[in-house]
């Protein structure tokens, strides 16, 4: 009895605490004007679009389940791209110094540009919407994967090489048994930022390029002027983004030594 | 004969900042065959530098180096390395381990149930069976340092090569595996070279005491044959008035001879 007490007063309560006032805040906030909607007519309407979130209307107007699988499509696929590149980049430029100082001045210089600036170029080259948001995916996620990447391998203990020199490995197995597992933890800490930039990224992606997707939805739900399912969308792009750091921090988990 | 080693004149020097540093000079040593040899000195005496350079990791910068009549051009599987703080791979099991160096040396030329089986005996001979399938941070200090004499064991070495690979221990343990390593080493009659800064470990273990002198440019001072018969056993030793000169002798070398000046 005291160990189911203790459990909610540490673990439960708290984070209910904080919910219960995020809602008392937002209701306050509502009440002062008539734009804002408050949790309750939200709650409301949320109950009416998830009733149904696999309708289909012709291409403008679908369920929000197809709005949130054709973002989580684009990103699943920009971000597939950028390990598949991003990946074995970080490993050629953590193991090859030469290329290290080749690329740090390119990287270090695009970097800190915000992905949404390659919308254009990827429009231009692709001429059309959605490679082009793919593209803008792939090229915020790849930064962080070539980064961490590149890091886990430099951080490669100099007693793990020993053990690679004294006992004489190939190649393929220092690769395989040793730099590969020492840069996991870190590869996967490259994917978990990626996936967050990624996410965070494509709301503002779809609202440029439109099409299916939650971003774009977002956006026609503005021009038709119902904030209710703007707040939903804020809701459910934030716990599809949790969902996505949960499931890697749980990944990460089982590769930590 | 064929397991054994020779230093004829080496010298190592490392390139710094502040212009080439000699670590070692004039290094003569032979190893014969089944010999047991510690390398004692104060820190930064060189003695991991000359363990290093038997191993291949360095490589002098004058002189020569054999093992078993071949020139040491890098490290080999002919000279198996235990190292100081044991440098398990942490995502293998102990099995894994030691089997990533079996399958390096016999993969060639032996079935998969060969080299389990050399894996398997491997790990028998610490006593470790029973940890075969467990991952290094799931075992002791101690064992983990017997998972490392198991695997450089498990080559089949012609030296062993162990740099502190007590240290980091204490002492019940080290005292332990220092026994188990007395019975591993005449049952497998290997060749070893040890590193320490413990005279105990030092008389109790060799045939004979390589004392370097200080660095830089360090060598070896002297070199104490321990005449003690074998198997040696720690309790009987206590009382013993030969091992007790021996380790005066190592001590008097070492805080006389090469007193450290005050740090």
């Amino acid at each position: 009895m005291m160990k189911i007490k203790s459990f909610f007063a540490e673990h439960l309560l708290p984070p209910a605490i904080g919910i219960g006032l995020f809602i008392l805040a937002w209701s306050l906030i509502a009440q002062t004007g008539d734009n804002l909607p408050g949790p309750l007519k939200t709650w409301d309407s949320a109950v009416v679009l998830f009733s149904d979130p696999f309708y289909q209307n012709g291409p403008n107007d679908q369920g929000i389940g197809w709005n949130v699988l054709a973002s989580l499509g684009r990103v699943g696929i920009g971000f597939g791209l950028a390990a598949l590149v991003g990946i074995p980049l970080g490993f050629l430029i953590g193991r090859v110094d030469f290329l290290n100082k080749m690329s740090a001045p390119v990287v270090s210089m695009l970097r800190p540009v915000s992905p949404l600036a390659w919308l254009p170029i990827g429009l231009l080259v692709f001429n059309a919407s959605n490679p082009a948001a793919i593209w803008v995916i792939f090229i915020s996620s790849i930064w962080p994967m070539i980064i961490n990447t590149a890091m886990g391998v430099r951080q490669l203990p100099q007693d793990y090489l020993n053990v690679a020199r004294v006992l004489n490995l190939s190649e393929w197995k220092v690769f395989a048994k040793i730099l590969f597992p020492a840069t996991l933890p870190y590869m996967l800490t490259g994917i978990r930022l990626a996936i967050g930039t990624a996410w965070l990224v494509i709301v503002a992606a779809e609202m440029l390029t439109g099409g299916v997707g939650i971003g774009f939805w977002v956006w026609d739900e503005w021009n038709n002027l119902n904030v209710e399912h703007i707040i939903i969308a804020i809701f459910v792009v934030g716990i599809v983004g949790l969902l996505l750091e949960m499931m890697l921090i749980q990944i990460a988990k089982r590769f930590s030594y | 004969m064929s397991k054994y080693v020779q230093i004829e004149n080496v010298q190592m020097m490392f390139g710094t900042k502040q212009g080439p540093f000699i670590a070692l000079r004039d290094i003569d040593l032979k190893i014969d065959p089944g010999e047991f040899i510690t390398l004692i000195g104060h820190s930064g005496c060189g003695k991991s530098t000359l363990l290093n350079l038997i191993a291949g990791l360095l490589l002098p910068t004058d002189g020569v180096m054999l093992c078993a009549n071949r020139e040491i051009t890098g490290p080999g599987p002919d000279r198996g390395v235990v190292f100081q703080n044991h440098s398990l791979l942490p995502w293998l099991t102990c099995f894994e381990n030691v089997h990533l160096a079996v399958e390096r040396v016999f993969g060639a030329t032996e079935s998969k149930a060969q080299l389990a089986q050399r894996t398997n005996d491997a790990l028998e001979l610490v006593h470790l069976t029973h940890a075969a399938q467990k991952l290094p941070h799931e075992i002791s200090g101690g064992m983990k340092q017997r998972v490392g004499i198991a695997r450089a064991l498990s080559m089949q070495p012609k030296v062993l090569l162990m740099d502190e690979p007590f240290g980091a221990l204490d002492a019940l343990t080290r005292a332990h595996l220092q026994d188990e390593l007395m019975k591993i080493v005449a049952d497998t009659q290997s060749t070893v070279v040890m590193v320490t800064h413990d005279v105990d470990e030092a008389v109790l273990l060799s045939d004979r005491i390589v004392m370097m002198t200080n660095g830089p440019a360090a060598t070896i001072g002297e070199i104490l044959t321990v005449d003690l018969p074998k198997p040696r056993d720690r309790l009987a030793l206590a009382n013993d008035a030969r091992y007790h000169s021996l380790r005066g002798a190592v001590l008097e070398f070492l805080y006389q001879k090469q007193a450290r000046k005050a740090a």
